[in-house]
């Protein structure tokens, strides 16, 4: 019984670090209705960013690497790159598409992938870093002695993260202008447009938004795995989290996250071992598949009515 | 008369100084399928680095091999077979000569071109990648998985192990982990491991992860149940620290995680952080920049800022110093195949092809290379493409590896009859008939 609930309880908190990066995807599908293919490479872009700023920052300002000026100064500066990012992207490739449909959108951001991937790459190089945040990666000593039960300091901190930024994105989508009008954009470009609501202005901070969210769940992936390539795959794990959750559902993100982290550890720890294992990469696209015969538009999903 | 004379003179003269120009200019082109980007460019960048940076070293300081200039162009793969069978097809026609040898660095790509290259008779060399059963030079004489392959470097972690409990008998009874990669490259390990736990009589527990390998979290939990002796970790790119930590999280001691070659570098141990002081892995050659041959590539190539890598503190890590390695191989086929064909002239593949089945590396040319225990001794004959099957193991110091052993021996007799009994099925499949060795010459 306190295997299974290690199991269960290792596979919850995995499923926050998934809904961390699934997170990005809801906003800037709700903003614009397309699935953005790049937020991957935006994890990736994030992160690099981030590190290659803690790197030069003390030997342009003289300061001690582990300061924590670097560390919030970095920081502020990978925000900075993610915005004028998200900026760039609306001016060369959204703000021409516009009214196009979703289809050309959803190809822009593909190239769009390529294009972040190689500038990361670019301009920091491909080196692969380690990024330590302060939280040791280790049991809870009290959990471990009394119940034999291993639970990770760091992914109850990552769930404490993701719980803040689930928090902050669902007041700002629920109670505020900006999220009002976010939601009418969403759902018909032209209408949001002729009832004076500024489309590039609402496309910016979205994506500003989503550079920000990308830039917390790199730091968190790459502390735990290393800043490298590999962070732009964190979107494959996003992508059924995604489908059961809705696209359109910042809560959904999360439960999405939470029953796809619990059902894949439990399904690799129980079923793998009678087909071979390595099911772990598989079984969330199964799941979601099965999921969206019965509920297409996902958990918490707006539910696509046509008029015919 | 006079001017009949003098026409000739000059017709003789310049067809002398032409002679000599073409004489000064030979080059042996080589193509390079490199990765510098997507997402194994990390060690990608550190390999092939290390590779150019030693074929400058010879251009720089011998003025090539017997005065032959080596050249080379860099086409980008991305790690990809579609793209590496391009760029195989690209590169195949350049250079006077045409590219002499093909060195993919992927079992992919590997695969991918292995009956190409015996129609275009241009030698392929994977070290430490690639088809095992290729060392069969009956089977394939194209092919030459040198120094060691996969096979050998289980069994060499096996022999390490029993280094370590004192004996192979007491091997028996103990329960080996095997985290593998869930694909072709993982499941190489497993038929040597499962011959190899009926011979010493330990368990084999064989746990995959799925690509890429980011998520360990139920792995590791199953290999703390099962409570394994060691863990052997067969893996690649953010796989690997990925383990590392989940191991530290999971409290299994570092000094037992063995890695293979694709897991011991430094792109493995710096992301996994302070989790990783401990871990051991095995390698084909080692790290360190204090070795002649990479001191020498400072002086000549950094010290003239003709250097590849633009990050110079990798010069001397794991990967680079794997590059380095292959620029040694090559370069030494080339010399080899200029004894038999002419020194100071470009060699064809075919001719090429010869320098490596008679390549003799033996510890004399090692220290004149500056590269004694940088790698192990090689000697590859018609039958055997492998060599000497060994490797050293390294431990991270929580800042850089350290070798803690000499070159470890493989399980030859076992190895060498599982690759000639897997190359003997695929000659009958393909309708091969072997060769006959003591026909070559």
């Amino acid at each position: 019984m306190q295997f299974f609930i290690e199991v269960l309880v290792g596979g919850l908190l995995s499923g926050v670090m998934y809904a961390l990066v699934a997170l990005g995807f809801v906003l800037i599908y709700k903003a614009s209705g397309v699935f953005n293919f790049a937020q991957g490479a935006m994890v990736f872009f994030a992160a690099l960013t981030f590190v290659g700023f803690q790197e030069v920052l003390p030997g342009w300002l003289g300061l001690e690497a582990d300061s924590s000026v670097v560390f919030w100064l970095a920081f502020l500066l990978a925000f900075i790159a993610m915005i004028v990012l998200g900026i760039a992207t609306e001016r060369i490739v959204l703000r021409p598409l516009v009214n196009q449909p979703h289809i050309t959108l959803f190809m822009a951001t593909i190239g769009l992938t390529y294009v972040v991937e190689g500038l990361a790459q670019m301009t920091w190089g491909a080196n692969v870093r380690g990024l330590d945040l302060g939280i040791v990666d280790e049991p809870i000593a009290w959990l471990m002695d009394n119940y034999e039960i291993g639970v990770s300091k760091f992914d109850l901190f990552a769930a404490g993260v993701a719980a803040s930024l689930v928090a902050l994105l669902a007041l700002l989508f629920q109670y505020t202008k900006v999220g009002r009008a976010l939601r009418a954009v969403a759902d018909d470009h032209q209408a949001a447009l002729s009832i004076g609501i500024p489309l590039q202005t609402i496309w910016r901070v979205v994506w500003a938004v989503a550079g920000f969210v990308a830039l917390v769940a790199g730091m968190i992936w790459g502390a735990r795995n290393g800043v490298q390539f590999a962070l732009t795959f964190t979107a494959l794990k996003a992508l059924p989290v995604l489908i059961l959750g809705g696209f359109t559902s910042v809560p959904g993100a999360i439960v999405g996250g939470l029953i796809i982290g619990a059902s894949e550890k439990l399904a690799e720890v129980y079923v793998g071992p009678f087909v071979g294992g390595g099911i772990e990469g598989w079984f969330p696209y199964m799941l979601a598949l099965a999921f969206l015969l019965v509920r297409p538009e996902g958990l918490f999903g707006e539910k696509h009515i046509d008029r015919v | 008369m006079k001017l009949k004379k003098t026409v000739l003179l000059g017709a003789v003269i310049a067809g002398l100084l032409g002679s000599s120009m073409a004489s000064a200019n030979e080059e042996q082109f080589i193509g390079l399928p490199s990765y510098r980007v997507g997402p194994y460019a990390a060690g990608g960048s550190g390999l092939f680095g290390g590779w150019i940076d030693y074929m400058q070293l010879v251009n720089e300081r011998d003025g090539g091999v017997n005065g032959v200039k080596l050249t080379w162009e860099e086409c980008e793969t991305e790690y990809n077979n579609a793209r590496g069978v391009e760029c195989y097809e690209r590169m195949k026609k350049k250079g006077s000569t045409g590219n002499s040898v093909f060195q993919p660095v992927s079992t992919g790509i590997t695969y991918s071109v292995l009956e190409k290259v015996a129609q275009d008779k241009i030698p392929m060399v994977t070290i430490g990648y690639g088809r095992t059963d290729a060392a069969d030079g009956r089977v394939f004489p194209w092919v030459f998985p040198m120094i060691t392959t996969y096979w050998s470097q289980a069994s060499a972690i096996v022999n390490f192990m029993g280094q370590k409990e004192g004996g192979m008998d007491k091997l028996k009874g103990k329960k080996i982990g095997l985290l593998y990669h869930d694909s072709a490259y993982g499941k190489e390990s497993h038929a040597i491991m499962d011959k190899l736990a009926a011979k010493h009589g330990f368990e084999v527990i064989k746990i995959a992860v799925a690509h890429p390998g980011n998520e360990q979290q139920s792995q590791w939990l199953q290999i703390r149940q099962a409570k394994p002796d060691y863990v052997v970790l067969w893996g690649w790119g953010v796989m690997n620290p990925t383990a590392i930590k989940a191991a530290a999280k999971t409290g299994f001691p570092r000094e037992k995680l063995i890695g293979v070659w694709w897991s011991g570098a430094e792109e493995d141990t710096i992301p996994a952080g302070t989790a990783a002081k401990g871990f051991i892995a095995a390698g084909f050659n080692v790290a360190g920049a204090n070795y002649p041959v990479v001191a020498d590539i400072k002086k000549h190539v950094y010290g003239k800022n003709k250097g590849n890598m633009e990050d110079k503190t990798r010069v001397g890590s794991v990967y680079y110093n794997r590059g380095v390695v292959h620029g040694i191989i090559t370069v030494e086929a080339i010399r080899k195949a200029q004894e038999k064909y002419g020194k100071g002239k470009a060699l064809t593949g075919e001719q090429m092809r010869w320098g490596f089945e008679n390549l003799n590396l033996d510890d004399a040319r090692l220290k004149a290379l500056g590269a004694t225990g940088f790698m192990p001794a090689l000697k590859i004959t018609c039958a055997d493409h492998e060599g000497p099957g060994k490797v050293k193991f390294q431990q991270w110091d929580g800042s850089q590896w350290k070798v803690i052993t000499d070159w470890v021996d493989s399980d030859r007799p076992l190895v060498r009859g599982m690759i000639e009994e897997s190359a003997a099925a695929y000659a009958k499949e393909k309708g091969i008939k072997p060769r006959d060795c003591s026909k070559e010459s």
